[in-house]
């Protein structure tokens, strides 16, 4: 199936002479390259961007950087090392290609491009990544409200050091433990709900961190170990499960910070590596949502940015060709019954979104203004689009700009699953009264919150047996995977030291339907 | 903005992952190469290894939700015929043709292939192996560099300038240039010199002349003889350098009473023999002898893989050896390494013989003979000998270069090798 854009590519008219020719790059031509196209993106559509930083690296820098979750720093552990080998062997067997770049929310914005890259793909991915995705990290509330740009490289390097720090004092093994656990709950280590404390810097990290240390060796007196440790406040305040309910802040969502806060028998260095590791979790939550609308924003950006090259004369026809038949296999999106098919594309569907809001500022149909009326015709395609990268996330995006026009494009239909049916059903299609119902339906599978589990700390006793109770609010029957959950759960009594149970119960909450429970080895 | 070159920042970035990773799944990748060297040619020991693990202490669980309970919907692109009701049979294995989430057995973790270096392989390999870790060391050290022509480069010290090349370069160029020769501008010279001569002068011709020499000249000034870019360099590359050449021979007991366990134990011999081979040679020969009342030399897969009835005559495979030696590998060119696996069985009245071979013909000349008996564990008993044991063990107390051992498990065969390299570094 192929989805054609709205917008044909303009003709070569300008008089301006071309920028490059032929695929040799050099340092001068990117910083040209980088120049004129400021001149298009800033001036001409507006963008907003953290000034560029662009780092030239080599093939195999890349597969570094990929197995590192894609930052320039990390700390140390098997599973990227893992990563690393799996990625190689794919790569070295011709499996898999490597991207032609990657680009960290970071201030100043970071994009590494490969060497291999001819002209024309580095001035793509300048396009791309410098531009595309830099303005979406700069303007995009999700990123604005959760992450810290211009601290995130030092955060990394203060978390690369300290756990470097801790394998050294307290052993590779026990450090490994405890991020092989921190790593298990990643996805439980979002407060989706609150707004985070602004992110202390890297230096202020550091200093706690040895504060901390400090104060224990100073305070540290091997005479006062007979004394009982308990205050005495604790020992005579009756056991009010209430209370304890109150002070422990529960029912919690994120399960790192309620282990890092409570966990009784953890050690401070541990506590600070789930922290970490949270932290990690935090920053990365916005990029899951709003994959779709991110990339779209890159990819509608380095197209608008390349056609208005050619039109000024500063691209040669060849270059344009080489542009075009990488730009096309980027959107490319399989069928659903296609060998290929792998879910849908969210280059191919976040770039058809932006033209669509192109083509319904300018070229509204009437079916456009009857589902936009604020939209359609509105003429200033860019200050629309400005608009949507600013304020919503794939969900939200999903729900609000998705058109009959696209869904008959794409032709998307909706299924049905019910595990306990021998065949799934089709729900809704491409025609009149689908529309509302498809689109209701993908926005909800872009809405990362019902495609991770409902977990929550709803119990903890710390004055009795210390159980910990967790529980998963069971949406549409759908239980967790049994031998995941299983071995998670593992990871999570070993962190808390004590018995942990998990309930999964229907969302009503009045009916239990399974339970898993785990011990801590000793 | 700004640009950095990062190209040239320290390479392998994530060496500490990596070593991590391997400590991980140290366990798994063992056993995933002892399975390796049954399939693996003794001569590829060394080379880099694919591993292929079951990656059950690599699983990095999560909370997710399952697969097998409650509903869920999903939204597909390429509608073609469905209509609104229709139903559509689940593929096997996951729904909706959403990549490869499920495994049908509970593990639900696929196996994990990778490719180990030279270097990690070999220590994992010596691991099993118990090897004193200086040896290993010592194994993995490389020869001296030695250099190699390989071809020609823009560069380099003159002393390699390759003046056959620059110049041919330099003609070329020359000619593609029109470069004038200097005997076409000392021809225009005597021209010129002939029409001043004249009387009376023709000033036109002269003129002519002179402006045609002029711009010869001119030519000449501004073309070199010989440009930077004509430079041609010999270029060499340096490569270990190579010892010498060295021939090992396999000698083992075909009959049936070798089993398939006690065939992998001599292979492992054999492959450790040749990984210490190679270390000091350039060139390693193999020659594959398989003996039961009589020898033959095959090739490695009938060597390990078939079996044969009869009795079993070593002199056969001795004089079999011999033969080989005579027609292709001499002494005088040669490093001879045997190495003779065999569950200790022998015709009683081939021994002497046997015994004889040794001394007088094979032993003077071979670096080094190493013979195993290769036993069941059970049946290991120092009591009894075996008649190959029995008259081996007088020529090991004579002969430096002989050595023997029992072997029942992989730990036994490194041993073997103890003499030859505490002998060999006393040499060094």
């Amino acid at each position: 199936m192929a989805v054609t854009t709205s917008k044909k590519p303009g003709k070569r008219r300008g008089n301006m002479r071309p920028l490059f020719d032929g695929s040799e790059w050099t340092f001068e031509l990117i910083r040209k390259v980088h120049d004129v196209m400021g001149e298009i993106a800033l001036g001409e559509l507006g963008l907003d961007i953290y000034p560029n930083q662009i780092e030239v690296i080599t093939a195999e820098q890349m597969l570094d950087s990929y197995s590192s979750i894609g930052m320039p720093l990390m700390y140390r552990h098997w599973s990227f090392g893992k990563r690393f080998a799996r990625d190689e062997a794919y790569y070295k067997r011709g499996m898999r290609s490597l991207a032609y770049e990657l680009v960290i929310n970071s201030d100043p914005c970071i994009s590494y491009v490969m060497e291999e890259n001819s002209m024309t793909m580095q001035a793509l991915v300048i396009a791309h990544a410098a531009y595309g995705h830099n303005h979406f990290f700069k303007n995009n509330y999700q990123f604005q409200l959760w992450t810290q740009p211009d601290h995130i490289i030092d955060y990394l390097g203060f978390a690369k050091s300290y756990v470097a720090e801790c394998e050294e004092r307290y052993g590779q093994d026990a450090v490994e433990t405890t991020l092989d656990a921190a790593h298990a709950l990643m996805n439980q280590g979002v407060s989706r709900d609150l707004r985070p404390r602004p992110r202390n810097v890297a230096k202020r990290e550091q200093e706690k961190a040895a504060r901390r240390r400090a104060h224990e060796e100073a305070t540290y007196d091997d005479i006062y170990r007979t004394l009982p440790e308990i205050t005495k406040e604790r020992a005579t305040e009756p056991p009010e499960a209430q209370n304890e309910q109150r002070r422990l802040g529960l029912p919690e969502e994120n399960l790192l910070y309620f282990l890092e806060k409570n966990a009784p028998k953890l050690e401070d260095w541990q506590r600070e590596l789930l922290r970490i590791v949270r932290l990690l979790s935090q920053y990365f939550y916005p990029q899951r949502q709003t994959k779709m609308m991110n990339e779209g924003c890159a990819t509608f950006v380095h197209y608008v940015i390349m056609n208005r090259l050619y039109e000024r004369g500063q691209l040669t026809d060849g270059t344009m060709l080489e542009f075009l038949h990488s730009h096309s296999s980027v959107i490319f999106q399989p069928s659903f019954n296609d060998r290929r098919f792998s879910g849908l594309n969210p280059y191919a569907l976040g770039f058809a979104m932006m033209n669509d809001i192109r083509r319904i500022c300018t070229e509204p149909t009437q079916e456009d203004r009857e589902w936009f009326p604020e939209l359609a015709g509105s003429g200033d395609w860019m200050e629309a689009l400005r608009q949507a990268w600013a304020q919503f996330r794939d969900e939200s995006f999903v729900l609000q700009y998705l058109s009959p026009k696209l869904i008959r494009d794409f032709r998307l239909f909706a299924v049905g699953d019910d595990a306990k049916e021998a065949a799934m059903e089709v729900k809704a299609i491409h025609d009149e009264q689908g529309y509302k119902d498809v689109r209701r339906r993908l926005a909800r599978h872009y809405d990362v919150s019902t495609q991770d589990p409902d977990l929550q700390v709803t119990d903890a006793d710390l004055s009795g047996s210390r159980r910990l109770v967790l529980t998963h609010r069971v949406r549409n029957g759908v239980l967790l995977d049994k031998t995941e959950a299983e071995r998670t759960l593992q990871y999570l009594a070993q962190l808390w030291g004590y018995r942990v149970k998990l309930i999964e119960q229907d969302v009503e909450g009045n009916r239990v339907l399974k339970e898993h429970e785990a011990l801590p080895m000793p | 903005m700004q640009i950095v070159d990062r190209r040239l920042n320290p390479k392998a970035k994530s060496l500490g992952n990596r070593q991590r990773f391997l400590r991980r799944a140290k366990g798994e990748i063992r056993e995933a190469i002892k399975d390796s060297l049954r399939s693996r040619k003794i001569a590829e020991t060394e080379s880099a290894e694919k591993v292929t693990i079951r990656s059950k202490s690599l699983r990095e669980p999560s909370f997710s939700l399952g697969r097998n309970s409650g509903t869920r919907d999903y939204v597909l692109p390429g509608n073609e015929q469905y209509k609104v009701g229709d139903e559509i049979p689940k593929p096997q294995g996951g729904a909706g043709g959403r990549g490869s989430q499920g495994s049908p057995d509970g593990e639900g973790q696929d196996d994990f292939t990778f490719t180990l270096t030279k270097d990690e392989f070999l220590d994992l390999f010596f691991d099993d192996l118990k090897l004193p870790n200086l040896i290993k060391v010592k194994l993995k050290d490389l020869k001296a560099p030695r250099l190699v022509r390989a071809g020609f480069t823009s560069d380099g010290p003159p002393a390699r300038l390759n003046r056959t090349r620059t110049m041919r370069r330099s003609l070329g160029r020359r000619m593609a240039l029109r470069r004038p020769s200097e005997a076409e501008v000392k021809r225009l010279e005597q021209e010129l010199a002939a029409a001043e001569a004249e009387t009376p002068p023709d000033p036109k011709r002269i003129a002519e002349l002179r402006s045609r020499l002029e711009h010869k000249q001119r030519l000449r000034r501004s073309i070199a003889y010989i440009d930077p870019i004509d430079l041609a360099y010999n270029r060499f590359d340096r490569v270990p350098k190579p010892t010498t050449q060295a021939v090992m021979f396999c000698l083992m007991d075909a009959s049936a009473s070798m089993t398939e366990p006690l065939k992998d134990l001599a292979k492992r011999f054999f492959m450790l023999l040749h990984v210490f081979l190679t270390r000091y040679y350039r060139e390693v020969h193999i020659v594959f002898i398989r003996h039961t009342s009589t020898a033959a030399e095959v090739d490695e897969e009938t060597f390990f893989r078939g079996t044969e009835t009869g009795g079993t005559v070593i002199s056969t495979a001795l004089e079999e050896m011999l033969k080989v030696m005579r027609d292709r590998y001499s002494p005088a060119d040669w490093n001879i390494y045997a190495a003779q696996a065999s569950d200790g069985d022998n015709f009683h009245d081939d021994m002497p013989h046997c015994l004889e071979l040794l001394n007088e013909q094979l032993l003077p000349v071979c670096q080094y003979f190493a013979y195993i008996e290769t036993a069941h564990g059970e049946r290991f008993n120092d009591t009894v000998e075996t008649p190959v044991w029995h008259g081996y063990t007088e020529v090991a107390q004579r002969r430096r270069n002989f050595a023997m051992r029992r072997v029942a498990s992989p730990e036994d065969i490194f041993p073997v090798f103890h003499e030859l390299f505490s002998a060999d570094a006393a040499a060094a």
